[in-house]
């Protein structure tokens, strides 16, 4: 088995030597790139990564560069997960034969995706790895929009949102339909940990990220990335966003282990109204109007419930 | 090193981020990996940047935080410390100085034809809040 690497406080962790390298052509202020150096600086272990087509695909493998220090590959929008499940299978076969090169070392298998390959594109193929129990790690970058292809809308989107192709006029109100709960479903998959991550929590983030790496079995993490371009906020203000995103409890952090023991990892001192959150970004803007303010209500009686939810889950443990 | 053209590399073929072998990459730092030509690492995106962040270090507590939520790897933290930064691969967000917690902050941003000691010297001063005495963590 390989050792946990050690990571007590931010200054220990400072010491990681990165192995996701700058001038890769991410937007400034990006937070894809926060979240995937945590990812990889959570472990000593070897990596073995594939990306699904998306921003993070796109930025960070420009002919002639790469930023990857590891094995990393890209193959379609659909398959990230299935091309590091088809590693890690060859990886179990060669070690049954007793075939590999270096026994002693224990690589680890992460794909990456955003949430258009995760929520819609290639929801069937991870639903089959999580199905077969790879022994692997799905990271889906969630940034609530197609941002790579000009922001049009997901079925991670959520109500109120406007975006290229659900926009905000004089009728509209934008994006119509609620935001997928992912994690409930990668849960119902009977996965052995699911987890909902954001940036600005960076040790929260890295405590589930190598509970992750510890599970035996496919493992879900639904990290928040607050995306500058599609959301609308100034490059520097991407961990304000993410502090209001996690304070609102619009994205609420917790983690289901076993498909059924749900914990609630963070609980904001003062739980700060979802307005605030809102009103940060330009894609709800409209939403401040006279005729749409019915939404802002709508939208707190929903995050509110869906608390409620998580809690008495919680504490039922089920 | 003199850069391949597109028709340099071979088709289907795997870009190698190390001229030669690395035992170690996770415990190995940037100055002694042997980045390739084909690493982004060698690579800038410093003409990106109008703004630029300068560094204090007579302010600064090192806390790590620009470390952990720089979005470019480019502040250079070493046996805990944080020691510069990184200017061919900033490219000008501005997430360090909003995360800087000490007064006055030790990271600011500054035109990017500002040299560092003019900018040093008019560092703005501690703020006093009223009364209270600020305490720094």
């Amino acid at each position: 088995m390989s050792e946990i690497k050690k990571i007590k406080n931010l200054k220990e962790f400072s010491t990681s030597a990165d192995r996701f390298e700058g001038a890769n052509l991410l937007c400034p202020g990006c937070a894809h790139s926060i979240i995937v150096r945590e990812v990889l600086n959570a472990t000593n272990d070897d990596l073995i990564l594939a990306a699904s087509t998306g921003c993070l695909e796109v930025c960070t493998a420009v002919y002639p560069y790469t930023s990857w220090d590891a094995s990393w590959i890209h193959i379609g929008f659909e398959n990230g997960s299935s091309a590091v499940a088809g590693a890690e299978a060859m990886y179990k076969a060669l070690k049954t034969k007793g075939r590999l090169k270096q026994p002693d070392r224990t690589p680890k298998f992460v794909a990456f995706g955003g949430d258009g390959a995760t929520y819609d594109i290639g929801f069937q193929w991870i639903s089959g790895c999580f199905e077969r129990g790879h022994n692997m790690m799905y990271v889906c970058l969630d940034n609530e929009v197609y941002a790579n292809t000009g922001g049009q809308r997901s079925s991670s989107t959520p109500i109120g949102a406007s975006a290229t192709t659900t926009p905000a006029g004089r009728i509209s109100y934008g994006e119509k339909r609620n935001k997928k709960d992912m994690m409930a479903i990668m849960a119902a998959h009977g996965a052995p940990y699911v987890a909902q991550v954001a940036p600005n929590k960076w040790k929260d983030m890295v405590a589930k990220i190598q509970k992750g790496f510890a599970a035996e079995g496919p493992v879900f993490i639904n990290a928040m990335s607050a995306c500058t371009t599609e959301w609308k906020f100034a490059p520097e203000d991407t961990i304000s966003i993410s502090d209001l995103a996690t304070d609102s409890l619009v994205f609420p952090l917790y983690e289901i282990i076993d498909g059924t023991q749900l914990n609630i990892t963070y609980r904001p001192k003062n739980i700060i109204p979802v307005r605030d959150y809102l009103g940060a970004q330009g894609r709800f803007k409209h939403l401040f109007t006279k005729q749409n303010e019915y939404l802002i209500d709508e939208w707190q009686a929903r995050v509110d419930a869906k608390w409620d939810y998580l809690q008495r889950r919680e504490e039922a443990s089920v | 090193m003199e850069k391949k053209g597109w028709d340099g590399f071979e088709i289907g073929a795997m870009l190698r981020t190390f001229d030669g072998a690395v035992r170690d990459i996770a415990t190995t730092l940037p100055e002694n990996r042997p980045y390739s030509q084909s690493s982004s690492f060698t690579a800038s995106v410093a003409d990106w940047r109008i703004e630029k962040p300068l560094f204090n270090k007579d302010y600064c507590i090192d806390c790590q935080f620009c470390w952990v939520y720089c979005p470019d790897m480019s502040i250079i933290s070493r046996d805990k410390k944080m020691i510069g930064i990184d200017f061919d691969h900033c490219k000008g967000c501005g997430i360090c100085v909003e995360v800087c917690p000490t007064n006055p902050k030790s990271l600011l941003m500054f035109p990017e034809q500002k040299d560092e000691e003019s900018a040093l010297a008019e560092w703005p001063k501690k703020e006093k809040k009223a009364d209270t005495e600020v305490k720094e963590d």
